[in-house]
């Protein structure tokens, strides 16, 4: 038998793994040391205060994050529960009703864009058309430049969930004389619950931590507040600020706001994990 | 060629039926009865049009733009392939039973009130009774009694094709239409699936889509054979077994071709 060839694609085999290895090796190192760095500082800034006090004024010492945290929860919450019945609704038309008409396939297109869309640009639109308008900064500001971000995405897992709900499903189901809406609603969207649930969820953990949006719309504001009508504190905006300051303090807050974020982002995605394993 | 079916009534009567797969013609020129309260099988080999056939009493073609009948179908006298027929009063009295078990993603009980809901306003007991009925009707309910509020998709195969039809049984359509309705199960829920055909012919005028021809024989009344898109032969059952007139059927029958 000639064993040339084989002994030369079992070399370039080895090649081949010993890069993918490598490069694996590479991608987790750098995640990890984010990590580590993430956690390790971010754990020292935490204490009592942190959850309790609101930003400190610059040069003061002490202070929390309580304002930012509660107005990040209430953009983050308001933000879901105008998105998730747009988005669902919408996959529902796209995935059941529009399919191949004209109106589906432009949504579909300006769905694909807003998804790539720089979230920045979507900040900027919202204070353009919105906040330039009412001269004033705004939680709602915040809330809707959230929102424009995570409508295309639960729009589009929606509609791709339903996609994979089987034909036969809903063949049996207007077998029974049921009309369209409520085969779509009670049978269809039913059958591909866990999936539109994952959608959401991954939709909220990437709004959560955007700060781009938050920037022209939201604001900021070092006080407690919980209307939404007046600028608006926020983790990622906070952060943002904090983290460029010159006060040790204030450096401290924004790597415990970081880590903040991020565990509530892993928790999110783990929590999308369990309810698609659910599925299957 | 035709079985004379002139003492019994006719639940759907097929007048020059032809059926379009866009420009693919899928059955030409189909003409025949199916009497009430009987079982009617229609054999033939994959692609011959029996599905579609099967497919055109409830109209479910109309989900696929590009499908379209032509000619004349009528339940009890009327045309359903009238443009303005309202489909989904037509599928609650033709109701179907498909290839794979198709359970909704709800409860058992669930499952079979759904559509009862869908045509009939009923109080708890009522409901209670009707899904008791009907999971009897179709041999299910000791099977499940104990767990109605288990989802349908925990059954095996076999229990969720009986759930299923349970479920078009308890709408109480005039027609049940089965398309290969055992092709997905073992064979001991396939026989159990056979016995219920027989039971529900009382009630229901059955119309059977199989690739087996021994189910055919054993649970039908008269066999229609089609090949290519045309009705070849339709009689009685037995004469089609012992004594097919044309030549594809026997061919057909005896495993020839197909």
């Amino acid at each position: 038998m000639e064993t040339g060839i084989y002994n030369k694609r079992k070399r370039s085999n080895k090649v081949g793994l010993s890069l993918s290895m490598f490069a694996m090796v590479l991608g987790m190192v750098v995640l990890l040391w984010i990590l580590f760095i993430l956690f390790t500082k971010g754990f020292a800034a935490l204490n009592f205060n942190f959850f309790t006090e609101s930003t400190p004024a610059a040069g003061s010492a002490g202070g929390g994050l309580a304002n930012a945290m509660v107005g990040s929860l209430m953009m983050v919450t308001s933000c879901t529960l105008i998105s998730t019945p747009i988005g669902v609704l919408a996959g529902i038309f796209l995935a059941e009703y529009g399919d191949r008409s004209r109106i589906a396939s432009i949504t579909r297109f300006v769905t694909d864009i807003m998804l790539s869309a720089p979230s920045i640009v979507i900040g900027l639109f919202v204070y353009a058309i919105y906040v330039a308008q009412v001269k004033h900064f705004s939680g709602w500001a915040g809330t809707l430049a959230l929102s424009l971000l995570a409508v295309p995405v639960i729009l589009k897992t929606t509609e791709n969930m339903l996609r994979l709900v089987p034909g036969t499903l809903r063949e049996a189901a207007y077998a029974l004389g049921t009309p369209k809406w409520k085969v779509s609603l009670a049978v269809i969207l039913r059958a591909a619950k866990s999936g539109v649930m994952t959608g959401i969820l991954l939709a909220i953990a990437r709004v959560s931590g955007e700060t781009a949006p938050l920037l022209f719309t939201a604001l900021n504001n070092q006080f407690f507040s919980s209307n939404m009508n007046k600028p608006m504190s926020n983790l990622p905006v906070v952060i943002y600020q904090f983290a460029l300051s010159p006060y040790e303090n204030w450096v401290n807050l924004a790597w415990g706001g970081a880590l903040l974020i991020t565990l509530t982002v892993l928790g999110l995605n783990i929590l999308a994990r369990v309810f698609f394993r659910e599925k299957s | 060629m035709t079985p004379d079916t002139s003492n019994l009534k006719n639940a759907i009567e097929v007048h020059n039926l032809d059926f379009f797969y866009g420009k693919f013609k899928g059955l030409k020129n189909v003409n025949l009865n199916i009497a009430e309260n009987k079982v009617t099988a229609f054999i033939g080999p994959s692609g011959c049009g029996k599905s579609t056939l099967l497919r055109t009493f409830n109209r479910m073609y109309d989900l696929y733009p590009g499908q379209r009948a032509e000619g004349e179908i009528n339940l009890y006298g009327e045309n359903i392939l009238d443009k303005d027929r309202d489909l989904n009063l037509l599928r609650a009295k033709v109701g179907m039973i498909f290839q794979k078990p198709t359970p909704f993603p709800m409860s058992i009980y669930d499952n079979i009130a759904f559509g009862v809901k869908l045509y009939e306003n009923l109080n708890k007991a009522d409901m209670d009774e009707r899904v008791e009925w009907a999971l009897n009707k179709a041999a299910l309910w000791n099977e499940v009694k104990d767990k109605l509020n288990q989802s349908g998709l925990s059954l095996s195969g076999g229990q969720q094709q009986r759930l299923c039809i349970a479920r078009g049984v308890a709408v109480k359509p005039s027609v049940l239409l089965l398309d290969e309705p055992t092709s997905a199960l073992d064979p001991i829920s396939t026989g159990k699936v056979e016995e219920l055909v027989h039971e529900l012919k009382n009630d229901y005028t059955v119309a059977i889509v199989t690739h087996n021809m021994q189910q055919a024989a054993r649970v039908s009344d008269f066999t229609a054979f089609m090949y290519l898109g045309e009705l070849i032969e339709f009689n009685e059952t037995k004469q089609i077994f012992l004594k097919p007139d044309c030549k594809e059927t026997e061919d057909y029958i005896t495993g020839r071709f197909g």
